[in-house]
């Protein structure tokens, strides 16, 4: 498997850590509420097709969304996750 | 008073030649990590007397070097650096890195047995620097010259470094 | 029997090696299998199950039944081994010898051993399984030997990057290199034999009005010469993984005697933008009674053996097929003057144009031969024949090799007009394939279908195509000869055609269930020649057509691959980088045994010449820490330096406290929550300036704590303008610990420190010898104590600076074993507490979250069931008869319940003989454990047998006052 870091370029899986899924990316408010934090913690899709994590490119330290199909295993975008605004 | 006595990361272990590949030391006296703050990077830039480096790149600049290292952070090897508070934060690593120089004709493809990505000299070229992987090491590679690459992982693993490029290069060589 | 003239071997060149002791000589070029044949020898093997004698049947990979054995190596193909001077092969699965197997008993007994035999046989008397049936098995189990010994051999492994890797040199993969390489491409052009040419070594063919031979060396120079070009041979390819990534295995030194720093095989990962399948076709045997004597074998196995080493496998040989590669196969061996006595065409209406006579509508219905084939009986139109024959080859068609088409869950399709599977476009993204392996079976069209696809996938145009051989590929399935007697179609795990016929009867339709009930295909050539027949078979069997039944899944690898080549160079000292700080030779100086604490080897403690224990050291050492002064290797703490405008923002975000109201010049213990309220580490954090903070992690989480504060930083919080990055290697620091610790400094220091320029949690920059450093008045043991940083590269001369100041005032180094015990007697945590499911109100610290910002893990915190008494807390235990023990991972009853888990209250983390206290402690969570301080409870450990009653107490069990920190 090889993912585009949006720094260094197409790099083997080897370098990159695996985290989960990009809604972590969606922090929500102290106050959001029980189910708000419930499902931002704990409640996770289990696509068959296309679906959004997150990946650590350690040499460079760089927090990545990449976009990925779990039936194909098609690639098919990556951003930093500093970027990544929805 | 106590004096202390400086060591290098490789010590004695290095250099040594196998096959048409020379493996040796490159001892750094000063390096600072250097992070502008948002903003900040063509102060930075005007403080340093250089522009900072693409990534995946290095650049010189008289005896100054700058190797991209990672996202916002460059690496600067120089005598001194100028007052940069509140432009950028500046980190000591001059004693953070083992670096070895892997030199030879077949310097690329010994490191193919090592390393994750492309290092041929068509693809990866003099001015060219990669953060990337050794063996299981986090490394920074970067070209320079045409048979000339060098290694940088934490000092602390500069044994490591030594045994996994000694096999490289001797099963290398072993081929015959 | 070598032929003059024939073959592409160096007769120049004799070389000398033994097949089961005995002395034979072949030449440079042989394989192992070519120089036996060479020599006579027919029988190279025994069969799995049955251990029927078998002789060699192909002259490729795909071999099922050649299996050898050299050195410690078991299960090498004798077809794809290059003989050298000195090789000692050893043939496998027959004891005492291949000729007299007494094994081969279990043929005579086959009627009870057919397919699902296992699951029929071993099911009663249960209690049978483990005491009979199971080292039964075992015993009879694999295939070859293991040595039992760790593989001294050197393996490499390796990556290579390019635009279009071909896989396979044959005459479509010579032309796609060299179209894709005229076109500017880098090309990778992989072949498993040691020299291009494919097919057209193997044949009698004119390319271009040369040898097609010729041909291939020709074009391979021209390749060779190219700078864009990397020709691998002795290379398979051996999967296709996601986004253009291939695994393929070379035999580097498996061609040469065994030499150290010589690998012997190296496992490639190659990533290519685009791939070119050339890998060509195998051709498929025919089932008929007893097809499996030694000297029966495939046509084209025939013709290699005679064109590519000059070797005649037989003196009369006889062919059987259904398509026009048997008679090619007569003819070639007529025109070498080898005695052809029959060809056998189960096509009616066939006539052959050489001296043999022709058998049209032809079955073979017996052979005879126990160790060499020795004669066959023929039914024809014309009646019934036996034919004196040593060698019978024989052509069922031909399967293209659409195996790596299939590694990504491709399913080929069937094709009416040469009866077999081809692969299907797009089944791997970036692969097309050409020539025999998407059935263009003539080299005219492997030629043709080479250079297209190189041009398509490179929009180049197509090169002029040389001329070749462009006969039509005619062929009228036939997959089996009705009548009596075992019709072979997995060799080397012994299936027959009836096998699969009960498989059918037993209602194991489904391919794949007929695969695993008669272990069709399973063995280790994975029934490359054999499985397409088998399925027919099932087909017929079940009554439906073959596209409906459909294939097997072909998985990664295409051949066997060694694990020593996939794991090459991961033993010993490159099992795993080994971090080692500055002190490491000092301390293996003073042999102390090293422990490893995540990547970093830390010196356990310091074993002094009368101490005959770790117990001993360890003691001594808290002692010399309580009562003078300890030094201990710290540099292995996690440290980052936070830097910014917003740096003490950030960490009050990331950490539970509070940070940006401490004071330049002094540190804070820190907690770190995870989001969901659970402990993420701890440590402590020094502000150096006011937009500079050096934060500390513990050892094990440096790694995880650097990625989730980049995680924060880029991903949360990317408004606040904050920089970080490790320092932990630029800094050598170490405790100085003890009543005498701040005596000891100010031998050191340039400048010396008092309670005034350096008190408890302060910190600032020192100097030593001119060398600066940093200096912060923190402590893990509970003593007045400091750590001190220099510059790594001074790091080995101040630890023995330190050692000497501290052994000339009664002190001294010391290691992990005392340093647990003085933090355990003091209460401090490690991740032995913080384990992944304690929570800052388990530990005692939940008052430490602010309430007054936001922070990682905070709302989680609150959640009621992570606040309520009940849950476990962190407490203090100590034996209540000292000679009792305590023992981690051991459960906490109250005293008098009956220890079960219903009246499971907690557990040990933590535990020690303290020499201070003269007595065995513990840290350890306990149900609603801070309002039981006092309380005698009972710890029991179930694994080890232990039962302890002892005291409930505060964590902090030494100088609960702290008198001594700040002293």
């Amino acid at each position: 498997m090889r993912i585009t870091c949006p720094l260094c370029g197409e790099r083997d899986r080897r370098e990159f850590t695996y985290q989960g899924d990009a809604l972590a990316l969606h922090r929500p408010a102290p106050d959001a509420g029980d189910a708000a934090w419930d499902d931002y913690l704990h409640n996770r899709e289990n696509p068959a097709g296309d679906t959004r994590d997150l990946w650590y490119h350690d040499p460079c330290g760089a927090w990545i969304a990449v976009n990925r199909n779990t039936i194909t295993h098609a690639v098919t975008h990556t951003a930093l996750a500093s970027k990544v605004t929805s | 008073m106590a004096k202390l006595i400086a060591k290098t990361p490789c010590g004695d272990t290095l250099p040594k030649t196998i096959g048409n590949v020379t493996l040796s030391e490159v001892l750094i006296d000063h390096m600072w990590s250097v992070a502008p703050y948002k903003r900040r990077e063509k102060a930075v830039a005007t403080a340093l007397g250089a522009t900072l480096p693409k990534p995946n790149r290095f650049t010189t600049k008289g005896d100054m070097r700058l190797i991209w290292a990672g996202q916002g952070v460059t690496l600067v090897i120089a005598d001194r650096l100028p007052d940069m508070t509140d432009l950028a934060a500046v980190s000591d690593q001059s004693d953070a890195w083992a670096v070895v120089a892997v030199e030879g004709e077949d310097a690329a493809e010994v490191l193919a047995r090592l390393v994750p990505i492309d290092l041929r000299r068509a693809t990866f070229k003099t001015g060219h620097t990669a953060r990337t992987m050794l063996g299981h090491m986090t490394a920074t590679i970067t070209r320079t010259g045409a048979n000339r690459l060098e290694v940088m992982v934490m000092r602390s693993m500069a044994g490591t470094l030594v045994h996994d490029l000694t096999r490289a290069a001797t099963l290398f060589a072993g081929r015959g | 029997m070598r032929i003059a003239g024939k073959g592409q071997i160096d007769r120049n060149k004799p070389v000398n090696f033994t097949f089961d002791g005995v002395s034979y000589q072949g030449f440079a070029g042989d394989t192992l299998a070519s120089a036996l044949l060479a020599n006579g020898v027919v029988l190279m093997g025994r069969s799995f199950k049955y251990h029927r004698p078998r002789g060699v049947v192909t002259a490729g990979s795909e071999e099922p039944n050649a299996l050898v054995t050299v050195g410690d190596d078991p299960n090498l193909r004798a077809t794809t081994l290059e003989i050298y001077n000195g090789l000692d092969a050893r043939s496998q699965n027959a004891w005492p010898s291949l000729k007299r197997d007494v094994m081969a008993v279990n043929d005579l007994i086959s009627p009870f051993l057919g397919a699902g035999f296992y699951y029929k046989t071993f099911m009663w008397p249960k209690s049978f399984w483990e005491s009979v049936y199971e080292p039964i098995i075992r015993r009879a189990a694999g295939l070859g030997a293991l040595s039992g010994k760790s593989n001294a051999d050197d393996y490499e492994k390796a990556f290579a990057f390019c635009d279009v890797l071909v896989i396979g040199a044959g005459p479509a993969g010579l032309m796609a290199a060299l179209t894709a390489a005229e076109a500017g491409a880098d090309v990778i052009l992989a072949d498993e034999n040691p020299t291009t040419g494919g097919r057209l070594l193997s044949e009698d063919e004119v390319i271009d009005g040369q040898p097609a031979a010729d041909w291939a060396t020709e074009v391979t120079a021209k390749l060779a010469a190219m700078p864009n070009v990397r020709i691998m041979t002795r290379t398979t390819v051996t999967g296709a993984y996601d986004q253009g990534t291939y695994g393929a295995l070379e035999r580097v030194g498996l061609h040469k005697p065994t030499r150290a720093g010589t690998p012997r095989e190296c496992f490639w990962r190659i990533a290519a933008k685009h791939s070119i399948l050339c890998a060509g076709a195998l051709e498929r045997p025919i089932a008929f009674p007893n097809n499996d004597r030694p000297g029966v074998m495939m046509a084209s196995a025939v013709r290699s053996y005679l064109h590519r080493y000059g070797v005649a496998p037989g003196q009369s040989v006889t062919v059987f097929g259904n398509n026009d590669d048997a008679h090619r196969t007569a003819r070639d061996l007529e025109a070498a003057g080898v005695n052809v006595a029959g060809v056998i065409d189960t096509r009616t209406g066939v006539t052959f144009d050489g001296n043999a006579p022709c058998f049209s509508g032809g079955r073979i219905t017996a052979t005879t031969g126990r160790h060499a084939l020795e004669s066959i009986t023929v039914e024809h139109a014309g009646g019934s024949r036996v034919i004196r024959t040593d060698c019978l080859a024989m052509s069922g068609g031909w399967n293209p090799t659409v195996h790596l088409t299939c590694h990504m869950n491709g399913r080929p399709e069937w094709s009416e007009n040469i009866a077999s599977f081809v692969p299907v476009a797009g089944a791997i993204p970036g692969m097309v394939t050409a020539g025999a392996c998407q059935g263009s079976f003539d080299t005219a069209a492997c030629l043709a279908d080479g250079a297209k696809a190189a041009a398509d996938i490179l929009g180049a145009s197509a090169p002029a195509i040389p001329d070749a051989d462009n006969t039509a590929y005619h062929i009228t399935p036939f997959w089996a000869v009705e009548g009596k007697g075992r019709k072979w179609l997995d060799f080397q795990n012994d299936v027959h055609v009836k096998d699969i016929k009960l498989a059918a009867q037993e209602n194991f339709r489904s391919v794949e269930h007929m695969k695993r009930y008669t272990t069709q295909g399973m063995a280790t050539d994975q029934g490359k020649s054999s499985n397409v027949a088998a399925l027919a078979i099932l087909a017929d069997a079940t009554g439906r057509g073959i596209p409906e039944t459909g294939t097997t899944t072909f998985r990664p690898p295409y051949v066997p691959v060694s694990i020593a080549a996939m794991g090459a160079g991961a033993q010993g000292h490159g099992f795993a980088p080994e971090r080692l700080t500055t002190s490491h030779a000092a301390s293996i100086a003073r042999r102390a045994p090293m422990i490893e604490a995540g990547l970093w080897y830390r010196p356990s403690y310091f074993p002094q010449p009368d101490e005959a224990t770790w117990l001993e050291s360890c003691n001594r050492e808290v002692a010399m820490v309580r009562n003078a002064v300890g030094i201990c290797d710290v540099s292995t703490l996690g440290k980052i330096d936070v830097q910014g405008p917003d740096a003490a923002a950030f960490l009050d975000f990331v950490y539970a406290n509070t940070f940006s109201t401490l004071k330049v010049g002094k540190v804070r213990y820190g907690l770190m929550l995870r989001e969901d309220g659970h402990v993420m580490d701890d440590g402590t954090t020094a502000r150096l300036s006011d937009s500079h903070y050096v934060m500390t992690t513990t050892t094990a989480a440096a790694g995880n704590v650097m990625k989730h504060m980049e995680f924060v930083r880029q991903a949360l919080r990317p408004d606040l303008d904050v920089q970080m990055i490790s320092v932990t290697e630029q800094w050598a620091q170490f405790a100085v610990a003890g009543p005498k610790a701040r005596d000891l400094l100010n031998t050191v220091l340039d400048t010396a420190v008092d309670n005034e320029t350096l008190s408890y949690m302060g910190c600032g920059t020192c100097q030593i010898g001119g060398t600066p450093g940093r200096i912060f008045r923190i402590s893990f043991s509970g003593e007045h104590a400091y750590e001190i940083a220099v510059p790594a590269r001074y790091g080995a001369s101040l630890f023995n600076v330190l050692n000497a100041q501290a052994e000339a005032m009664g002190g001294g180094p010391y290691g992990m074993e005392a340093l647990n015990v003085l933090r355990i007697e003091k209460g401090f945590i490690t991740h032995a507490e913080i384990h992944g499911r304690t929570t800052a109100f388990d530990i005692g610290m939940d008052r430490m979250i602010s309430r007054k910002k936001d922070c990682i893990g905070q709302t989680a915190a609150a959640r009621p069931g992570l606040i309520e008494p009940a849950r476990p807390q962190l407490v203090g235990l100590q034996a209540v008869d000292p000679d009792d023990k305590l023992t981690g991972g051991a459960h906490l009853f109250e005293a008098d319940a009956t220890p079960v888990s219903l009246n499971d209250q907690g557990y040990v983390t933590s535990v020690c003989w303290s020499p201070t206290l003269g007595n065995h402690i513990g840290l350890g969570f306990l149900a609603n454990g801070r309002a039981r301080h006092g309380e005698v409870i009972k710890m029991v450990d179930h694994v080890r047998g232990v039962t302890t009653r002892c005291t409930v107490c505060d964590p902090v069990m030494f100088d609960p006052e702290g008198g001594r920190l700040r002293g």
